[in-house]
């Protein structure tokens, strides 16, 4: 049994973790967040979607690496 | 002078499938490349061959510039026609087309490094006499000297990205506290999607037009025109529909614009062919530089469409080193063009929509259908939302609406949303219909969006 939350994407195209490519990550492994947090973004057809976690937690794990290519639905962060 | 008889195109959607029909009408070889979202996309069956130049990301197909070479020194080709966005205005790939014996199929390197800054090429119209907007044209180094220079020139001002283009990297800023708050990450965003962080700021002007003009230059000093296209109908920053002639320009004022940018193009020695974009206020009647696109742009058919000449096919000409075929005085504009991007987007939200597409109706007489998608293509987020664009050429104004209005309601799309509505909303709209438009217009005619009859 888990009490793990995940966090998916609601758009396909290309996960970053980082708002431009010389900026920190969002937020890394371990990091407390609170709902409405942005913890990257998904471009699609040139548009930036601010992806944000919906409850309190804790980071537990990535589900996809810094710009991959991600489908609509894809978890993309697993939440303690 | 060497013919060219084989070459690859550098993109994809229907800009690629424009080039190719050219291509083949001319007896040139024409060669495809693809990501592995477009291994099916029509432009890959439509040209002679094709080569997989890899991931979807854009950054590892599309722009990369070493993996598009190696290819076309494999299939010997001996030019590249580098279409609009992704390397058509990469003044490096130019350069180094230009190195391997490929013919880059526009401008000169340096004249695309020239215009592709534009603080540079505000100054070098300047030189020319064409009268840019009021602003700051140094770079700005700090909030601080940004916000000295603000002060100087007054409220609102658009702060821009020298590197910019296609409507990115402008913010429009209306006191110094906005300048302040907003001149950091401006010049962050600068320096990281343009490799150039310089900033610079220009007069904010309120309800203009956008009108440019088409030019043409061959290596031997001669410019002509190929009159202007009106694009004022924009939603952030990107058009949506294009006509020509402008309907707000006297013969005189059009002369006027026409021939001020033949001289700015003369003045810097341009080659190839390109636009001139400029800002047009309707109650001086002043227009001023706005920048300068080095490349075939997505609503060149509007300019076909008015003079009967085929833009890629001068293109090509030119690059391979004629003279331009026709003079000014054999230039002319007939009947009224009117150009509908249709895109893959919410048209309330003009948010994008990927996907299939499972049906597609689309008009087969009375309009140029320059498509990048077929029934049962898959729309793919990777890349631009714009599907198609749909062409009428009418004789008047009234007729080429009235036309463009009648073919929007045979064309049908299912399965992801477009902004079809919307177009036939503008078209519908007596503003318009009276000409009666400026940049704003969009934003306010927002519930147009909502209207579909």
């Amino acid at each position: 049994m888990s009490q793990d939350k995940q966090v998916v994407s609601p758009l396909p195209g290309i996960f970053y973790r980082k708002p431009d490519p010389d900026a920190e990550p969002y937020v890394k492994e371990g990091d407390p967040v609170k709902a409405g947090d942005v913890i990257g973004l998904v471009e699609v057809m040139k548009n930036y979607q601010e992806i944000q976690v919906e409850e309190d937690g804790t980071i537990a794990s990535f589900a996809v690496g810094n710009e991959e290519v991600i489908e609509a639905g894809q978890v993309i962060v697993v939440l303690k | 002078m060497s013919g060219i008889q084989k070459i690859l195109i550098a993109n994809r959607g229907e800009i690629a499938r424009r080039i190719i029909r050219t291509c083949r009408r001319m007896g040139i070889r024409s060669v495809a490349v693809y990501s592995e979202a477009d291994q099916h996309a029509l432009h890959v069956r439509e040209a002679d061959e094709a080569y997989n130049i890899g991931p979807s990301q854009v950054k590892k197909s599309y722009l990369n510039i070493d993996k598009i070479l190696e290819i076309a020194l494999h299939c010997q080709a001996d030019a590249i026609h580098p279409g609009y966005g992704f390397l058509s205005e990469n003044a490096v790939f130019a350069r180094k087309c230009e190195e391997h014996g490929l013919t880059f199929i526009g401008p000169d390197a340096d004249i695309i490094e020239q215009m592709g800054s534009k603080i540079v090429s505000r100054q070098s119209m300047q030189q020319a006499g064409v009268p840019v907007v009021p602003g700051w044209d140094g770079r700005l180094n700090s909030a601080e000297e940004a916000v000295d220079a603000a002060n100087r020139l007054g409220f609102p001002l658009m702060l821009k990205a020298s590197a910019g283009g296609g409507g990115m990297g402008l913010r429009l800023v209306r006191d110094e506290e906005e300048l302040k708050r907003l001149f950091a990450s401006a010049q962050q965003q600068a320096s990281s999607s343009f490799g150039d962080g310089s900033l610079f700021l220009e007069r904010y002007v309120q309800d203009a037009r956008h009108i440019e003009v088409q030019l043409a230059a061959d290596r031997y000093g001669h410019v002509i025109h190929l009159f202007e296209r009106e694009c004022t109908i924009q939603r952030r920053n990107q058009k949506v529909l294009e006509e020509s002639p402008s309907p707000v320009l006297s013969n005189a004022l059009r002369n006027q614009l026409c021939e001020t940018a033949v001289r700015g193009a003369k003045e810097i020695g341009y080659t190839n062919i390109g636009t001139m974009e400029f800002i047009f206020d309707e109650q001086s009647e002043q227009f001023y530089f706005l920048e300068m696109n080095t490349r075939i742009q997505v609503e060149h058919p509007v300019t076909e469409a008015i003079t009967g000449l085929d833009l890629v096919e001068l293109q090509i000409k030119l690059a391979q080193g004629e003279p331009l075929p026709l003079k000014q005085h054999d230039v002319r504009s007939t009947g009224y063009a009117l150009e509908g991007r249709l895109y893959a987007e919410d048209p309330k939200t003009f948010f994008p929509s990927p996907g299939t597409i499972e049906q597609l109706q689309l008009p087969e007489e009375g309009v140029r259908l320059d498509f990048a998608v077929e029934e049962g293509s898959v729309v793919s987020p990777f890349y631009d939302p714009m599907i198609g664009k749909m062409i009428v050429h009418a004789d008047n104004r009234q007729a080429a609406i009235e036309q463009f209005h009648h073919l929007l309601k045979h064309i049908k799309v299912e399965g992801i949303k477009t902004n079809l509505a919307l177009l036939q909303g503008i078209t519908a709209d007596p503003d318009f219909q009276q000409g009666q438009y400026t940049t704003n217009y969009l934003k306010r005619k927002k519930l147009l969006a909502l209207k579909t009859d």
